[in-house]
């Protein structure tokens, strides 16, 4: 019921907001539009916490915060070694265990990695990611293991 | 002033992106493989985006427009690490430019065979 009704919630100010007509025959078409999308929604019974991740909404801005500043730091140091050439940088493929317990953690934290420049993952099987990094340093710093406790922290 | 202020502030965030994104070009043709040249795109879509995005929003004051813009900067943030890993995922199945220095292949010889 809460997950239905943020979902109607969300629709409705993504609606609105890309809209911005405030008649009355448009709003009820939009008003029908977000109910009929939130009955197939229920038909395909995809309406759960993991399409409305509600228990990460307080965790996530901060983690967004640290993610942001990690993406510049790391684009800065690919676009450096660009310009420095291929005998700068040293790809090599690792492989990172995860501690995040939950699938939707897993996939935050393998989208984190390929989201920030000069790693990628590959492949994830189980608590296994198996990743590229163009930079030794950058498969040092996974390695080590920040990203994957600031993840684990948004869980619980 | 502020206008005027705003207007430079765009103009600035646009160049940055745009040197990004040639940056990315240029990382494309001289890395040596295609796992590399993976992160060379990666600059493209995740800061060179952004800074063209904030330029734009920067150079537009009506508030509709720049909910767009962000919406669509949102979108590329979500859309380009899942289609970056696909395109991985895909390269390592299609035995592309096999790694030599990888540390545990278990799980690479397994998807292999």
């Amino acid at each position: 019921m809460l997950h239905t009704l943020l979902l109607s919630l969300s629709l409705a100010v993504f609606w609105l907001l890309n809209s911005g007509h405030n008649t009355g025959l448009i709003l009820s078409l939009g008003a029908a539009s977000i109910a009929f999308v939130v009955y197939v929604a229920h038909r395909m019974d995809v309406v759960d916490h993991e399409s409305q991740p509600v228990h990460l909404t307080l965790k996530l801005p901060g983690y967004y915060v640290w993610l942001i500043k990690e993406i510049i730091l790391a684009n800065l140091q690919v676009v450096k070694h660009i310009w420095l050439g291929s005998k700068s940088i040293s790809p090599s493929f690792v492989t990172i265990t995860t501690s995040q317990k939950t699938e939707i953690g897993k996939i935050i934290y393998a989208n984190s990695i390929t989201l920030t420049p000069g790693t990628v993952s590959v492949d994830l099987d189980g608590d296994k990611i198996l990743v590229h990094a163009l930079l030794r340093e950058s498969a040092e710093d996974l390695e080590a293991g920040e990203m994957d406790r600031r993840v684990t922290e948004l869980e619980d | 002033m502020i206008d005027s202020l705003m207007q430079v502030g765009s103009s600035l965030f646009l160049l940055i992106g745009s040197f990004l994104l040639l940056s990315g070009g240029v990382g494309i043709l001289r890395f040596p493989d295609f796992y590399s040249r993976m992160h060379a795109v990666g600059v493209t879509e995740t800061f060179a985006t952004s800074m063209i995005i904030i330029g734009l929003i920067m150079h537009n004051p009506d508030l509709l427009v720049d909910v767009k813009l962000l919406l669509i900067l949102l979108m590329t943030l979500f859309i380009s690490p899942t289609a970056g890993h696909a395109l991985a995922n895909a390269a390592m199945h299609a035995d592309m430019a096999r790694p030599k220095n990888i540390k545990s292949d278990d799980e690479v010889t397994s998807s292999n065979s």
